[in-house]
């Protein structure tokens, strides 16, 4: 188990590794510096700059450099934003798109398993035609047009009822959560409770259930313990993907609902060439997703003995 | 009949053997043949065919039959929901207006409101004229605008301006007026320029106006001596509504829907074939190479996408008065090859295993023959069902790029960037943000329905199942 993690550990290693070095040869192919957006400046000022910047080396020199201090955890100054660490901006905008995130996948992931039981249980009746529709419709609808229509909908409660339980926009308390989070996670809990629909399905006609079925035990020990357990596996598998699919989905919520997380600083970083805001926080998505995909690997080997985890 | 004594000719007949017993009721299906024959069974699917198709020919030969230009801005029709008044009265053209002058009555300060409030000669889209009777000891007058009828505390509304000159009692509004019901409003202000007194206000409707000129500039008349003075004319059909710019929507979401499906369908065509032959390379060469490859791929399966998507499209650039579709096109292609590789590895490798693969190579077949013979067609049904599922994910990622202003570049239209300039006006007009947001979600749809279909219709399991 633990040369299992470990293994895994050195590959994501390797993979973040080589998400640095792609992003850094992507961003070095756009024409143009961080120096080239900001007013004229004479040759000799943008010398002097270039200098103190490192950016008058080699490229294959600031590379090296780049990554020895990346392995320090050190990502630099931001070009753009006055006395400003690379660290101090992720710090500050990773947890709320983590929040959010963990929010949305949490709404995700318990909404998609009970509506796909539901409908599997259902099966051919209204609930599961009901669901089944509006299922359609989540995986068919963009994010941004959930988010716009969210909030439209937000203003009329609000302006009907008179007080604001969930504000339109910001951050800040459990209440701006609530909204975008929902947003964020409808899609993939469509997704989700479509393929918690179908393994429901399968797991209700296997041997072991009509065995249980036989012995007589009563409908919800066989419900909890024989059909869930066994039909989660696959929604367990998705979630990985589905974490690192919401937590950069992330960009247009946190635009719509004026939120202030990452997503923003980075849309921002490319668009003024911030090269060492783009590198850190690519390169911090980047490590954040790869955790993510072995968690979800070391957990589903804990849900079903029959994986194995081996190195 | 027969007797077992018989020894002529006769009884050495060959007993008559009934071919027909052993003819096949049905002609055997080929595998093509019975997806397709599954898929026409399967109603939702065939619907969601259609429902493609039709969005082909509205892309492809829309244009044809709407011929109007989707960058022509009709600024008479800013923003109007489908279906809007679009009747428009021939007038002469605007003339100026020296206003109205009055004598001040003399004696103490009134805070009386302006009394005798009205309107001089029409209330046209050209200019609203107004004029009051003067207020003892004003120094001056201030005119309000406003779209909703003022309430008694409320907002007055848009402050037109100030009139300097307790004389001059008229005001003329030619300030983007359009064809409904304004509330005027009048008060008064002293000599410091303070408000004297309540508001007077006015309802006033305003009627569209055009003159011969305009009418024959717009192509609504051929020419000037057609019209005369108090005609009504209707200004140009936009079906769809127009946008914030007075562009047409319908012709907006045709060009727009050249773009999204562009992307949508090519990028997947393209990401699909490098896929088939980086996997079936992998699959085929097995050993070290196969996880050397494989590897690669899952390193490229790491990268966080959308920040890929965006860096990608920045590094490859955008020259002026280029769309940006190309620098998107091969940022997808780039990104999205893994997952397709991966699976056609997969199915290779199944393959490799089957025994009329061991036949054929018994046979003397090459490599290069049992791949393109054997090998591929049998991973088609996957793939096309990949493929059908990557389109709506591909169109997703065009509109969402285009959403965040990171797509195809503005005076190109595609549905995502609609999608983004409808949202700014969301609460009053929310057509413009509607219209584009249901093409995205009707043809995501109808090609996930469609894959569905497909991927039932070919798959083996079900084949057995009538």
């Amino acid at each position: 188990m633990l040369r299992y993690i470990l293994k895994r550990l050195l590959h994501g290693l390797i993979t973040v590794w080589f998400i640095a070095t792609a992003t850094f040869i992507a961003m070095h192919a756009v024409p143009g510096d961080p120096l080239s957006g900001e007013k004229a400046m004479t040759p000799e000022i943008r010398r002097n700059l270039e200098a103190k910047y490192g950016l008058d080396k080699p490229v294959v020199e600031q590379y090296r450099i780049f990554l020895v201090n990346m392995a320090k955890g050190d990502f630099g100054i931001s070009y753009t934003q006055q006395n400003r660490e690379v660290n101090d901006i992720i710090r500050e905008g990773f947890p709320v798109s983590a929040t959010l995130g963990i929010l949305a996948v949490v709404f995700a992931a318990l909404g998609g398993i009970l509506l796909g039981a539901l409908t599997a249980t259902y099966r051919n009746r209204l609930p599961d035609v009901v669901i089944m529709f509006l299922v359609i419709l989540g995986i068919s609808v963009p994010s941004f047009v959930f988010a716009a229509l969210g909030q439209l909908a937000l203003v009329k409660i609000n302006a009907w009822t008179g007080f604001t339980l969930f504000p339109v926009a910001g951050w800040g308390t459990v209440m701006h959560m609530v909204v975008p989070s929902l947003v964020l996670g409808l899609g993939t809990m469509a997704y989700l409770t479509r393929l918690m629909r179908s393994s429901m399905l399968e797991v209700t006609n296997t041997d072991y259930v009509r065995t249980a079925r036989s012995k007589g035990l009563p409908p919800a020990r066989i419900f909890l313990k024989h059909q869930l357990r066994n039909a989660i596996l696959p929604v367990v598998t998705v979630l990985g993907p589905a974490i690192a699919a919401i937590t950069t989905g992330g960009f247009v919520v946190e635009l719509v609902f004026a939120i202030p997380g990452l997503g923003r600083y980075f849309v921002q970083a490319v668009q003024q060439l911030d090269y060492t805001v783009i590198m850190g926080t690519t390169v911090f998505y980047g490590a954040f997703l790869v955790l993510m995909v072995i968690v979800v690997d070391i957990v589903y080997g804990l849900i079903d003995p029959r994986v194995r985890l081996k190195a | 009949m027969t007797d077992a004594t018989v020894t002529n000719a006769a009884g050495f007949e060959p007993v008559h053997v009934d071919r027909q017993v052993q003819k096949l009721t049905r002609p055997s299906l080929s595998y093509w043949q019975d997806a397709w024959r599954r898929l026409k069974a399967n109603r939702r699917a065939f619907i969601s065919l259609y429902i493609v198709i039709g969005l082909l020919l509205f892309t492809v030969v829309g244009p044809w039959v709407w011929t109007v230009d989707p960058s022509t801005q009709d600024l008479d029709q800013v923003s109007k929901a489908p279906g809007s008044d679009r009747r428009a009265f021939v007038a002469e053209p605007y003339q100026p207006w020296e206003g109205v002058r009055a004598t001040v009555p003399e004696g103490a300060a009134s805070t009386a409101p302006p009394a005798n409030f009205k309107t001089v000669g029409s209330t046209t889209t050209q200019a609203v004229r107004l004029t009051w009777d003067p207020v003892a000891g004003a120094s001056g007058y201030r005119i309000y605008r406003n779209i909703y009828r003022p309430t008694a505390g409320g907002a007055l509304g848009l402050p037109l301006g100030d009139v300097l000159s307790p004389e001059q009692v008229s005001f003329e509004d030619r300030l983007d007026l359009e064809p409904m019901t304004y509330f005027y409003a009048v008060l008064t202000l002293d000599r410091f320029g303070a408000v004297m007194s309540p508001p007077t206000s006015l309802e006033v409707n305003v009627v569209r106006v055009i003159t011969p000129a305009q009418a024959v500039e717009r192509g609504l008349v051929a020419s000037v001596a057609d019209v005369k003075v108090g005609d009504e004319l209707k200004l140009a059909l936009h079906p769809f509504g127009t946008d914030y710019l007075g562009r047409d929507l319908l012709a907006r979401l045709m060009t727009g829907a050249r773009v999204s499906l562009l992307i949508g369908i090519f990028a997947p065509l393209f990401y699909v074939l490098l896929g088939i032959a980086y996997g079936s390379a992998a699959g085929f060469m097995g050993g070290r190479a196969d996880s050397a490859l494989m590897r690669f791929a899952d390193f490229v399966v790491a990268l966080p996408f959308l920040l890929f998507m965006i860096l990608f499209k920045i590094a490859f650039g955008i020259g002026p008065g280029e769309s940006g579709i190309f620098p998107m096109l091969v940022a997808l292609v780039l990104l999205s090859w893994p997952s397709t590789a991966r699976l056609v590895r997969g199915q290779i490798l199944q393959i490799r295993e089957e025994g009329y693969i061991g036949a054929s190579r018994l046979l003397g077949a090459r490599t290069g023959y049992l791949v393109m013979r054997h090998m591929i067609p049998n991973t088609m049904g996957v793939i096309l069902v990949t493929l059908t599922f990557a389109i709506p994910s591909a169109i997703f990622t065009e509109a969402f790029l285009s959403f965040i202003g990171m797509g195809v570049a503005p005076p190109t239209p595609s549905w995502g960037s609609m999608c983004n300039e409808g949202i700014r006006t969301m609460l009053t007009t929310p057509h413009e943000l509607i219209f584009p947001a249901v093409m995205i979600s009707i043809t995501v749809l109808a090609f996930n329905l469609l894959g569905d279909g497909l991927r039932d219709a070919f798959d083996a399991r079900m084949r057995s199942r009538e």
